[in-house]
């Protein structure tokens, strides 16, 4: 290193700019942003918000980075404002995602640049050679291929000799090995000819060799790391955060601050991150994500409270009791890990494919050796035609043949909206004869709707209580009652946990749970009463909704000849009611998240589970196949192979139909490579082959394969 | 023959200026998104209020 004065060693403003900048940034994942406008509406909308300094709109990744003063809560404001556009969006955590930067992809697209460009020049100049060019002319056109050649594969080959050299010390051989031993042979042998003033160099073989199979590998690392990426976006998706109150004073802080005795607020609406017990207030919890139960749990001092539910009605405080490995959460992730384990690894048919061919193609090209060396005693000879032997069974057609499908199928998906996690996930998708649903959240929206209600004063009077609320049961009465006209209330108190008090006409109504009201529940029901001072309690029954797609998936997966099962930790009379609805063969309800798992477990070795709960996360990791909607929690979607960002469940049959066409374009891409290989391995192994056929059968049979493979995202 | 010893180059150098062209492009995050890229052409410049 030189001395540096001070002031040049010194950071420029404008580099510390740059830095400031970049900690104060944000990233949002939009799912839903798909054209110009969108684009234009987004950095428009984004920009004019105080703070916010730029905003860029990534459409291939779906994403939004905002460059801001980090004043507090810019985020909130960011989010409120993307809402308001009419854009879901959720923020990601940047720390996870710049673990996830990957300079792979750039390497290899520099060495898929530089193999390219010396391949089309060393092809010039074999097309001169093969057109006739001898004596002089031809050694020239040689040594100047050569010159290409030698540097190109030395440094363009790289990674096929890294993971070839990595197989080989590990005793075994994959498809690296026979590649590398092509490549490595096809450029020993032409250097020997060249020198010795030969008729046939392959160096044009061991280049467009080099540029088609890294074409290949590219592609794979491409899919490979979209599908990587997605997993890490779900777990930047959620970025833990409590309100602790402290002296008073309420602060948010990383869920990994807390400590056991903590006390934390928990807002309307959120999300409890621990587990702990009430210490002031009382309110009711959504527990669907954790037992599938569609019923509101009422929670009061003293009771415990589970990280994952929601609280609906009004704000309390929690003392932390539990937090890491103690928690609720903690015991479901050992659950799904153990189910992990028991899950048989599926061999992909890539890996299938290179196991039956490297020792073919070794054994083939000894074989040949052995032949001609008996035969002719011309070592010259023999080795020519091994390695010619070696060059033209080079896997160029088969190291295409899945990633480009793969490619195709993953890009389709992507932009109808699922996120493919495990590239494998595709091809086990095939198999699949059980589909096993979960009720709540994933069948049904978790959104209450009136199921039968009193009408005329009786409901004008709830819809007019019910406005004053956010309760889900409150929202559903007033969509029930519609756009109708409102009575005038007075003297409105919420009861937390209990329900609405209000004088209408002088006279006190009531509005809320059976046991406030004083009368009993009825069994198995969602409902509210109103009672109305001096008259008799009336009640309001309230359902789960259906999605709107569910049906229709549900008759299209069995017009496929699927059985479709459907699961819920709800009560059985619940399950079998929407069964009925769904038309589904089997409904099992009041079912455990372990009992869960054994079910799937039960229904055979090809299932797939498609759950949103923590209760499902167990079953899905333990499925043959996985998938979760957005609205999942996170352990259910890292669990899952696909994730659904539209909220469309016909997207499931749309993946079941792809992953069939796109097998099918697996195996005639195999059938394509084999078929080339039958024809071209005969005339290598009794000598004929040329540089120039050689060169012709690869290249042909590599843009057969590639577009095959493109035959895929044509038929949608 | 000898034509040959002068163009052999040229045609380097020229392809040679074209992978250039392509590592220019590839630092420079062209790549990165294609689909907005191909998008953005359609929104009317005022339009756009923030750039990086």
């Amino acid at each position: 290193m030189t001395a540096a004065c001070p002031a040049c060693s010194a950071m420029s403003s404008e580099q510390i700019n740059h830095i400031v900048e970049s900690i104060h940034q944000s990233e949002f994942s939009i799912p839903t942003v798909h054209c110009a406008a969108c684009i234009s509406a987004i950095e428009r909308g984004i920009g004019k918000l105080e703070g916010v300094t730029a905003v860029r709109v990534n459409l291939s990744m779906k994403r939004a980075t905002v460059h801001h003063n980090g004043q507090p809560r810019i985020d909130d404001a960011i989010l409120d404002r993307l809402v308001n556009l009419g854009f879901d969006a959720q923020p990601l955590d940047r720390k996870m995602l710049n673990k996830n930067k990957d300079d792979v992809a750039f390497g290899l697209l520099i060495r898929l640049g530089v193999s390219g460009f010396a391949a089309m020049n060393v092809m010039l100049l074999s097309v001169s050679v093969w057109a006739g060019a001898d004596g002089a002319t031809r050694d020239f056109l040689h040594w100047v291929s050569a010159a290409i050649a030698l540097p190109t594969v030395a440094y363009a080959s790289q990674p096929f000799f890294k993971n070839a050299w990595a197989a080989l010390s590990a005793k075994r051989l994959n498809m690296d090995v026979p590649i590398s031993l092509a490549i490595l042979m096809a450029v020993a042998l032409s250097l020997y000819e060249t020198i010795h003033s030969g008729r046939h160099a392959y160096f044009d073989a061991a280049l467009s060799l080099t540029f088609f199979l890294l074409a290949g590998r590219f592609l794979d690392h491409q899919t490979r790391a979209k599908a990587r990426s997605a997993a890490v976006e779900l777990s930047a998706l959620e970025m833990p955060t409590a309100q602790r109150m402290q002296d008073g004073i309420v602060e948010t802080v990383d869920v990994e601050k807390l400590n056991i005795g903590d006390r934390v607020l928990i807002r309307r609406g959120a999300r409890i991150p621990v587990d702990g017990v009430v210490a002031e207030g009382r309110s009711e919890l959504d527990m669907s994500l954790i037992t599938g139960e569609t019923m509101p749990h009422v929670v009061k001092i003293g009771d415990p409270v589970y990280s994952g539910t929601i609280n609906m009605a009004a704000p309390f405080q929690v003392d932390v009791t539990q937090i890491g490995n103690g928690t609720k959460l903690a015991e479901i992730t050992a659950l799904v890990a153990s189910a992990e384990t028991l899950k048989t690894k599926y061999t992909t048919l890539a890996d299938r494919a290179a196991q039956i061919y490297a020792p073919v193609v070794h054994l083939l090209a000894l074989a040949a050796f052995v032949f001609w060396q008996l035969w002719t005693g011309d070592t010259r000879l023999a080795v020519g035609i091994a390695t010619a032997v070696l060059i033209i069974t080079c896997p160029c057609a088969l190291g295409l043949a899945v990633p480009a499908v793969m490619t195709a199928a993953s890009g389709r998906l992507f932009r109808s909206g699922v996120l493919i996690k495990d590239g494998s996930a595709l091809e086990r998708l095939v198999d699949v004869d059980t589909v096993v649903f979960d009720k709540t959240g994933t069948l049904t929206k978790g959104e209450m709707t009136v199921l039968s209600a009193p009408t005329g004063r009786a409901l004008q009077i709830a819809a007019s209580l019910a406005a004053s609320s956010d309760h889900p049961q409150s929202r559903a009465i007033l969509r029930h009652y519609g756009s109708n006209k409102l009575t005038a209330i007075t003297d409105i108190i919420e009861h937390p946990g209990q329900g609405l008090e209000a004088k209408v006409d002088g006279r006190i109504v009531k509005l809320g749970r059976a046991d406030w009201i004083g009368v009993s529940p009825k069994t198995d029901h969602v409902q509210s009463w109103l009672c109305i001072d001096g008259e008799q309690p009336v009640p309001f029954l309230f359902e789960d909704t259906l999605k709107d797609t569910a049906v229709a998936t549900i008759k299209r997966l069995q017009a496929r000849g699927l059985k479709v099962v459907m699961l819920s930790g709800d009560t059985q009379f619940a399950t079998d009611q929407l069964a009925l609805k769904l038309g589904v063969d089997q409904a099992i309800g009041g079912t455990l998240p372990d009992q869960k798992m054994a079910v799937v477990k039960s229904l055979g070795d090809h299932v797939l589970m498609v759950g949103d709960g923590l209760n499902d996360t167990a079953a899905l990791a333990s499925a043959y196949v996985s998938m979760s909607p957005a609205t999942a929690i996170d352990a259910a979607r890292a669990a899952s192979d696909f994730v659904l960002i539209k909220d469309d469940l016909t997207l499931i049959d749309d993946c079941v139909s792809l992953s069939k066409s796109a097998k099918r374009r697996m195996l005639e891409n195999f059938g394509i490579a084999a078929g080339y290989n039958a024809i071209a391995i005969p005339i290598a192994l009794t000598g004929l082959a040329t540089p120039l056929l050689a060169a012709v059968a690869m290249s042909a049979s590599s843009i057969c394969v590639s577009l095959n493979a493109l035959r895929l995202k044509e038929r949608s | 023959m000898s034509v040959l010893l002068y163009l052999i180059p040229i045609s380097m150098l020229l392809g040679g200026i074209g992978l250039l062209a392509f590592f220019w492009a590839l630092k420079s995050k062209q790549f990165d998104d294609p689909d907005g890229n191909a998008s953005r052409i359609l929104i009317e410049d005022e339009d756009i209020q923030s750039e990086n």
